[in-house]
């Protein structure tokens, strides 16, 4: 769901307004930053900041209000404080779902960039299926399936975002490789194994973090889009649940649907800002 | 090569494209907990006998490859089995939604083609101009939208508090309309779906439409386009776009699973009756015949339309003649 598309080139400008666009770059991406800041604090702290638990059951459907900063849904419960709990969920995925498709990403694609011949060739004919296969509707059939726990869901999420990583790391790889540091490296004797880790990797990670942090937003919205449907774990709270319980109840509660969606929304826009300031950053030709 | 060839080519390349999703889900459902005859039968249960002779009618004490080769034969022939709620074949329930999702999706493609490839070229027309950069931080906004939160916002606000639309379903059923007030109904119940992804795909285009743009101005064919004395008009629209547009297509093509995901969670938050609320009920009673015809389908759909975007992309470059 997520990609990276390039984001600007510059044309010539005179020193003052080239300061200025940086300087605005910098505003969205400090924006960013602080939201993005502010949604780790909320995720790990999550017990302390709650103003109720997870189980506190109130008055259903009360509007916002001094003792519901964001009223209460439809079981009585604060909406505040699920949104605060939903966040450590949110988080979990995009961070764990991340982790998993850039281990598989990594691997797969230095080993197709490095080794070339019939090894990328049956790689990359894997990628391409995985591409083509629609992985939203993948998704739901396996965690329909498999169940809905949490780890499940990270776990369908991160084996369905790999390609992306690998391929961008393929093509790095397939440039890196002929360079003479490379050369070097070889001629000195250093093993296949220890070229692709200790040399040409930190060279082509650049992409993979600007692309790590898209994969985080698109891992959150992932797992709230399944949670909106009706696949969310449980045992936890989920933006997407939240959302999934709103639709039933628009007439009645605004609040229900406008809160938790504004906190997803928050997220994933700061996250893509960050991302968007790091390709600038990290891309020396721009 | 001809174009027919090309096209035959293709065609043909579709087949093992499919076996392959086929043989996706087929290990999905051996892998899954619990046999794949408690997935036909669903929760309620039936008695052993009923198991037994299920089982012995899809062959499962066949070896997995002889099970796996029956299976893409039903389904290449058609047959995606039968929903366990309404045990109406899943092809059939899934064919009758199909077009309301499709002119759902039309639509909004055409508008946000339209309307994202011109602010592409508008925000491309100035770099870093303050409209750039405005077009630019609405286009991330636009893909940090969840979409199913958009769409009940757009609820909220133009169906519940201004009441301008209707905020559900295709058509007023109690009025029963017929001929073009039937058509102008069914319209007035696609403004705020449609409206609702269109925003969600307008950034994507938006976006590639201006960094290729950027890459083609640059090239000589565009200068000697100025140098000829043509406005600038006619340089962007008539020289550059058209060679920008190839990444687009290409790349929009790649995207076609990700925009049927978006109708699909936009129809379950509208209540249209296509794909996604057919998904939606699918899952709630856990009808795991209908999802996973439902997979197969949309798979070859997005095969076909993959075909579609190659062929597109051959007619707009004529450099690229299908080797």
């Amino acid at each position: 769901m997520s990609m990276s598309v390039p984001v600007s080139t510059s044309l010539p400008a005179g020193p003052g307004r080239r300061a200025w666009r940086r300087l605005r770059r910098q505003k969205a991406a400090v924006f960013g930053m602080a939201v993005t800041a502010i949604f780790l604090l909320t995720a790990l702290l999550a017990p302390s900041l709650a103003p109720y638990g997870l189980l506190d059951i109130g008055r259903s459907f009360v509007p916002p209000s001094a003792a519901h900063w964001l009223g209460t849904d439809s079981l009585g419960s604060d909406v505040l404080s699920n949104i605060i709990y939903g966040a450590r969920t949110s988080l979990i995925v995009g961070v764990f779902a991340m982790a998993t498709s850039s281990v598989i990403g990594i691997t797969l694609g230095s080993i197709a960039g490095y080794f070339g011949g019939w090894v990328d060739d049956a790689l990359m004919r894997v990628t391409e299926l995985f591409q083509i296969l629609p992985q939203f509707f993948l998704a739901i059939v396996i965690v329909a399936l498999f169940g809905s726990s949490i780890w499940n869901i990270v776990l369908v999420i991160g084996i369905l975002a790999w390609p992306v990583t690998a391929r961008l790391i393929r093509a790095e790889f397939l440039t890196l490789k002929r360079r003479d540091f490379v050369e070097a490296a070889r001629s000195l004797g250093m093993s296949n194994r220890d070229i692709i880790v200790r040399e040409i990797l930190p060279n082509a990670l650049p992409p993979i973090i600007v692309n790590g942090t898209l994969q985080i937003s698109g891992a959150i919205l992932l797992e709230t889009s399944l949670a909106f449907l009706g696949l969310g774990d449980p045992n936890v709270m989920s933006w997407g649940t939240m959302l999934h319980n709103a639709q039933e109840f628009f007439n009645r509660a605004w609040w229900m649907a406008a809160f938790p969606g504004l906190a997803l929304f928050l997220a994933t826009l700061s996250l893509n800002l960050i991302g968007d300031a790091l390709n600038d950053a990290l891309n020396p030709k721009r | 090569m001809s174009l027919l060839v090309f096209v035959i080519r293709r065609l043909l390349y579709i087949v093992p494209l499919l076996v392959c999703a086929v043989t996706v889900i087929f290990f999905l459902v051996h892998a899954a907990p619990g046999d794949p005859v408690d997935y036909i039968i669903g929760e309620a249960g039936a008695d052993s006998e009923v198991v037994a002779r299920l089982r012995a009618e899809m062959g499962l004490d066949q070896p997995v490859l002889v099970q796996l080769w029956r299976y893409v034969l039903q389904v290449l022939s058609g047959n995606l089995g039968y929903s366990l709620v309404s045990s109406a074949p899943v092809l059939d329930l899934i064919l009758e939604r199909f077009p309301a999702t499709l002119l759902l999706m039309a639509s909004q493609y055409t508008l946000s083609a339209i309307i994202g490839v011109l602010l592409g070229v508008l925000a491309a027309r100035r770099p870093s101009s303050p409209l750039d950069t405005a077009l630019t931080f609405l286009s991330l906004t636009s893909f940090s939208l969840p979409i199913f939160w958009l769409g009940q916002m757009m609820i909220l606000a133009f169906g519940y508090h201004l009441n301008w639309f209707p905020i559900q379903g295709m058509s007023n059923l109690r009025e029963g309309y017929t001929g073009w007030r039937y058509a102008l109904d069914v319209a007035h119940h696609m403004v705020l779906p449609v409206v609702t992804l269109t925003i969600f795909n307008l950034g994507l285009i938006m976006r590639l439409t201006r960094a290729s743009m950027l890459q083609v101005v640059g090239q000589d064919y565009v200068k000697v386009a100025y140098a000829k004395g043509h406005s600038e008009r006619t340089v962007l629209l008539r020289h550059a776009l058209r060679n920008a547009l190839l990444p687009v297509v290409t790349v929009v093509g790649l995207e076609i699973p990700g925009l049927i995901a978006g109708a699909v969670l936009a129809e379950t938050v509208f209540a249209w009756p296509g794909l996604g609320r057919l998904t939606f009920d699918a899952i709630n009673s856990r009808d795991y015949p209908l999802l996973m015809g439902m997979f197969i389908f949309i798979s070859f759909f997005v095969i076909v339309a993959n075909l579609l975007v190659d062929i597109i992309y051959g007619l707009l470059d004529p450099r690229i003649r299908y080797q």
